[in-house]
């Protein structure tokens, strides 16, 4: 997995509360057998017409955030469905971090499995954020995973908690299942163990 | 011992190893697979030289893309990236030898439908899958919750998840449910207590009496929208409602080993004194028949209600309310019984069940669907709709006018051929009215499989006690 240590980019404004994993991406582009390639099509429903043309007034077609590196949301980002497509469309478009009042659970997980960065703060600090993204382009953004920190482009520096394992594992892009796998004794015995308590299992 | 609740209990029984900061390994009793989350995990312990650790305990069956018509078995009904990833599951399931309930087998059918049909699912255990709906599972008194592919990959490979604990959260039913008012009208009033977030952090357990009082079809109704409230998962204690339920079932334990297991089972209830982060309760009594009018799921308001303004609400849900009702092209003021619909959809894993079906064949014995509008019901599996058709039911829903379907997920998300045209507008027994979610620009109001019926009787959205 990528690692993530500092970010500095340009941060799209999306003030919108609940965007659901069917606006990042609709259930058409789920039949891919693949993680990668799914950038093109996030947000596509609102991102193009029925014709496949750009919708000029949607965010990401903007020429300031074509490039943004950050999104800046409303709360409960990522509710619905479990699709992990979501957050591979969000860092193949090249989205690496996003920061929103709060997360749904099952998305705010699938991110740290991709190298992606949810920040949640307080909805004051989001309004400040998206104050700052509004600016554009010449506005960049800094997110510092060692400090816990988010600068806005004015230098106004909000931090945020994170859990000390994730995050652990995000700056050292660790593998998940490797992690698990050197701990296989205490599987092995749990597993004996349930055998005897539980059998019918 | 200190006070327990159900979540603690089940939780502190599959801990298979914790760090000092609190982070475990949960070991995980059935892992539920389909073809749309998993086709990457499955590459994944390919490309790793990886193999499945308890194949035993993985039970895959396509459904998401598969369509629903008669004629599925001729493949060029379904498009050639369905096809593709339909075929990879039939593949992963041979190769790592899991086992498997293919599309043309009796037993297909959604996920969620067919783990406890098959009495995959029983009290106690933990269930996940690459499905956010896997919350449906907690009706059992089992901890089920939806996972990443990431996570799917994980479980395939090491049978664990790393988790961290969440909250426990009460959600109290009393009292007695009205006529005309279902599970799935318990399920939506929560969400539009709670919010889509409401639940974020926590697992809850629903109890009372009106809980207690729903069969196993109703309250994996109720525990299946968990998710729609936010929650990781949703829980009912196991009774004997329960318990009855899961005799006999193929993969149910038998003679001595049920006995066992129901000694443990008759223990998995939240104790007394048990200690609640989070409590809602709500009067069974005051619980009306519900539709939601926006997108999204906390959008619900009694049938007897009228479209409200964006005006009603506060902070980012003006622009949000504002959003949907131009996306729903509603005005607000309109009272909704006068909504007129386009489309009718039963089924899902929400209301796919056979007690779903008696209740909207209830509504429309007799009665025809209104002229112009589709209907059709979709039985949650293949037993389901044998059962149906043995009921009478599939004759009832025929002779109405409705498409009598074959098993699968269908227009709940539309991954399959299934699915609204633009402004197309849909009383659905689905679980999710997002932006897009039956298809492009499509319209979704949810309610329960009998408001269903009575509005395919009358092209409208109806209050069902009006034609009990």
């Amino acid at each position: 997995m990528d690692k993530f240590d500092k970010l500095t980019g340009v941060a799209a404004p999306m003030p919108l509360v609940n965007i659901d994993t069917d606006m990042i991406i609709p259930k058409q582009f789920l039949k891919t057998i693949q993680r990668s390639g799914l950038g093109a099509n996030l947000f596509d429903e609102m991102r193009y017409d029925r014709e496949g043309n750009e919708v000029p007034d949607f965010v990401l077609n903007q020429p300031a955030y074509r490039e943004a590196e950050i999104l800046v949301a409303g709360e409960n980002f990522g509710c619905g469905s479990s699709r992990e497509h979501a957050p591979w469309a969000i860092k193949d478009f090249g989205i690496r971090c996003v920061i929103a009042p709060s997360f749904a659970d099952i998305f705010y997980n699938n991110c740290f499995k991709n190298g992606i960065l949810p920040i949640a703060l307080p909805q004051e600090a989001v309004d400040v954020l998206m104050k700052d993204a509004e600016k554009g382009s010449n506005a960049r953004m800094s997110v510092d995973l060692e400090a816990q920190t988010v600068t806005t482009s004015d230098g106004e520096v909000f931090t945020f908690e994170l859990d000390s394992f994730k995050k652990h594992c995000l700056m050292e892009g660790l593998d998940d299942i490797g992690l698990t796998m050197a701990k296989e004794a205490s599987i092995d015995s749990y597993e004996a163990q349930a055998a005897q308590a539980r059998p019918w299992v | 011992m200190s006070p327990k609740t159900l979540y603690d209990k089940i939780w502190d029984a599959h801990v298979a190893h914790e760090a000092e900061d609190g982070t475990c390994l949960l070991y995980i009793d059935r892992h539920l697979v389909h073809e749309v989350t998993s086709p990457q995990a499955f590459e994944g312990l390919r490309m790793s030289g990886r193999k499945v650790r308890a194949p035993e305990k993985t039970i895959a069956v396509p459904d998401h893309n598969v369509p629903t018509t008669l004629d599925r078995d001729d493949a060029t009904t379904m498009t050639e990236d369905s096809r593709i990833q339909v075929e990879a599951l039939d593949k992963n399931a041979r190769d790592f030898g899991v086992h498997y309930y293919p599309v043309n087998d009796v037993r297909q059918g959604i996920v969620h439908i067919v783990g406890p049909e098959q009495g995959w699912t029983l009290p106690g255990m933990t269930v996940v899958c690459g499905d956010s709906h896997t919350a449906t599972h907690g009706a059992f008194g089992a901890l089920a919750h939806g996972i990443g592919t990431s996570e799917v990959e994980h479980v395939l490979a090491t049978q664990t998840l790393i988790q961290k604990k969440s909250k426990n959260m009460k959600v109290e039913i009393t009292g007695k449910l009205a006529p005309g008012v279902t599970a799935k009208d318990i399920t939506l009033a929560v969400i539009g207590k709670t919010g889509t977030a409401g639940g974020t952090g926590y697992v809850i357990e629903y109890c009372g009496e009106a809980i207690r009082g729903l069969s196993m079809e109703g309250r994996m109704t109720v525990c299946n929208m968990a998710i729609e409230g936010g929650a990781r998962a949703g829980l009912i204690a196991p009774d004997e409602t329960t318990f009855e339920y899961c005799k006999g079932r193929p993969h149910a334990p038998k003679g001595a080993q049920w006995e066992a297991a129901m000694e443990w089972w008759k223990t998995l209830y939240s104790d007394d004194d048990a200690h609640w982060d989070k409590v809602l309760t709500i009067k069974g009594e005051d619980i009306a028949p519900v539709v939601t009018w926006g997108t999204s799921p906390e959008d619900v308001l009694p049938i007897t209600a009228k479209v409200p303004a964006a005006a009603d609400f506060t902070g980012g849900k003006v622009g949000a309310a504002q959003r949907s009702l131009d996306y729903m092209g509603l005005t607000p003021g309109t009272p909704l019984n006068e909504v007129a619909i386009d489309t009718v959809f039963i089924g899902s894993c929400t209301n796919g069940r056979i007690e779903d079906l008696r209740a909207a064949a209830a509504i429309l014995k007799g009665k025809k669907v209104k002229d112009g509008l589709r209907a059709m019901v979709v039985p949650g599996s293949g037993l389901v709709r044998a059962q149906a058709e043995e009921e009478g039911l599939a004759d009832i829903f025929k002779d109405a006018g409705f498409e009598w379907r074959l098993a699968g997920c269908s227009m709940c998300l539309a991954m399959n051929p299934d699915q609204l045209a633009p402004g197309e507008r849909c009383a659905s027994t689905s679980n999710r009215n997002f932006e897009g979610r039956q298809g492009f620009k499509g319209r979704t109001h949810l309610m329960s499989p009998a408001m269903a019926a009575a509005a395919a009787i009358t092209g409208k959205l109806t209050d069902v006690r009006e034609m009990m």
